[in-house]
């Protein structure tokens, strides 16, 4: 193999540029990415970062070393527009093209908005550095009273950060209980108290009507006629896979880059990691993970599968991430299904402090803690070795 | 010298947190007792609270596994060592951490 293509400069695309490096891959290696700055890392964006804790230089994904040892080709700040299978051709916005012989697809997922809501002042969604800068800006003017739309991990951290800056905030949730889908009622239901203990407004239960405004926004309509006066509105109402370059390619797409286990695509020569890959095993059931730790190991994985040419590797890791809420670290691994049983295991959910199991037939499918790190690592590391590969 | 705590109240296996201007972690790896930062040098985690296999330290927040003995990280996300701290056991078992003289480790040794 003599050239790799990467598209996407993010974990996944990093990640992968390193693994490829790391197994012997000494050919040509492009990164593309259409923002215009080198790879960073995201989940700091909704914590540190918003608060001030942490500058852009604490948030590099590769220090100098590596790029010396990598000897990345980059083309940054330029969208790939389009990928020709026969060739193996990245077809790239500014008219040039990038032929390799294997591509990897990282380019991760872009963050859902409502409708109407383009060009108004005020209204943000938090995915990139230029996404944090202009809400950070926006939050740091005046003293703004904040609506902040979906109360999933990404909203609940910026209404986190929203009270520790001091803003009145309000947090505005479609379901009776955020995040229910991922912790199930229990859990979740503790999760939500956290707001209400931290002085922020949860309404829930109600979807959003629309956002009002001319020019600027001024508050978010409710479906039930609440109106939540608003100087700063965040979408948090989750993200979309960046596909829209790949339509017409050939490539399946179903919600995301489906591939196998080994995150190869049915085509030759093709792979998907990170966000942007659905993962589809052989029983036909699928999934795609989202989460950081998912983006940072599958590139591996797909490194050896494109060097080997054929699917010699699995990727088999139970989901995890974590979130920090107002002083709180949670964390979560495997799957939870609703019915589950809620076993906790150390401390107390209404203390905001413990480590819980869920349960069903006997058999543990997740786990979940807040603020116990290490009872937490413990029962990960049973889910783990019990991982089904999807 | 710190006192950290007595060799009683760290048995085989476990870890302990010594605040210090930065808190400092001490673990017993198999008899052996080691003081590193507290704090990972990825992000913030704290190593007290890792899984601890051998002389090795994985952080509980994204793997990043240390070396007790160099405070060397071995895996990603960490690329910047921890610094590590001479510990001293006396006749009586009060384990003492000498913060003063971290052995500093120039950045980039990694
Ligand atoms: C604010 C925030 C907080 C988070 N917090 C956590 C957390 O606490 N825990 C956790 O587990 N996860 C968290 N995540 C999720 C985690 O950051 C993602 O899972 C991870 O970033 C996925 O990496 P990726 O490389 O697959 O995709 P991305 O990081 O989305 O990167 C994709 C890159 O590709 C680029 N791109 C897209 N289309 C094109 C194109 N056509 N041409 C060229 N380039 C393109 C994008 O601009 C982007 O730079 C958080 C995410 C955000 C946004
Ligand atoms: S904080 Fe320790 S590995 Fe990230």
């Amino acid at each position: 193999m003599r050239a790799v293509a990467v598209v996407g400069a993010s974990l996944a695309g990093v990640e992968t540029a390193r693994a490829l490096r790391e197994q012997g891959f000494d050919g040509r290696l492009t990164v593309v990415g259409d923002e215009d700055r080198l790879p960073y890392d995201r989940p700091p964006l909704s914590k540190e970062y918003l608060l001030g804790k942490a500058e852009t230089d604490d948030l590099a994904l590769l220090d100098g070393d590596d790029e010396d040892r990598l000897g990345i080709d980059w083309r940054l700040g330029v969208r790939a527009t389009g990928l020709d299978l026969r060739r193996r051709a990245v077809e790239l916005a500014d008219g040039t093209e990038i032929t390799a012989d294997a591509v990897v697809v990282a380019t991760g997922a872009a963050p859902n908005r409502l409708p109407g809501t383009a060009g108004l002042e005020g209204v943000h969604v938090l995915r990139s550095l230029t996404d944090a800068d202009a809400l950070r800006a926006d939050l740091a003017a005046g003293s703004p009273r904040v609506a902040v739309i979906g109360g999933s991990f990404i909203g609940a951290e910026i209404a986190s950060a929203c009270s520790v800056l001091g803003l009145e905030t309000t947090v505005v949730e479609a379901l009776d209980t955020p995040m229910e889908p991922v912790l199930g009622p229990r859990v979740a239901r503790v999760a939500a108290g956290l707001h209400g203990d931290n002085g922020v407004r949860l309404l829930r239960g109600v979807p959003v009507s629309g956002i009002r405004g001319i020019g600027r926004v001024t508050g978010v309509d409710l479906a039930d006629g609440t109106v939540v006066p608003a100087d700063v509105v965040v979408m948090g109402i989750g993200a979309k896979p960046a596909t829209a370059w790949l339509e017409g390619s050939g490539l399946e797409l179903d919600d995301g880059v489906v591939c196998d286990t080994g995150l190869l695509t049915a085509a030759g020569g093709v792979a998907a990691v990170g966000d942007v890959a659905r993962l589809r095993g052989a029983d036909g059931t699928s999934t795609r993970p989202e989460h950081w730790t998912a983006a940072a190991q599958q590139p591996a994985v797909a490194a050896a599968n494109l060097l080997a040419g054929t699917a010699l590797q699995e990727y088999r890791r139970a989901p995890y991430f974590w979130s920090d809420q107002y002083g709180v670290r949670l964390q979560f691994a495997g799957r939870a299904a609703p019915g589950d049983e809620v076993r906790v295991v150390e401390g107390a959910l209404e203390e905001y402090a413990f480590a819980a199991v869920y349960e069903r037939d006997g058999a543990v499918t997740a786990a979940a803690a807040m603020d116990r790190p290490r009872s937490f690592t413990r029962l990960r590391r049973g889910i783990g070795r019990a991982a089904a590969p999807v | 010298m710190i006192y950290a705590c007595h060799l009683d109240d760290l048995p085989q296996g476990e870890s302990l947190r010594v605040m210090a201007d930065d808190p400092i972690a001490l673990f017993n790896a198999d008899g052996e007792i080691y003081a590193v930062d507290d704090t990972c040098t990825h992000q913030n985690a704290s190593l007290s609270e890792g899984w601890l296999e051998g002389c090795h330290i994985e952080c509980p927040l994204h793997e990043a596994s240390f070396d007790l003995r160099t405070g060397q990280p071995t895996c990603l996300p960490a690329k910047r060592p921890v610094r590590t701290y001479p510990v001293t056991v006396d006749d009586d078992g009060g384990v003492y951490v000498d913060a003063t003289v971290s052995e500093r480790i120039t950045e980039g040794a990694a």
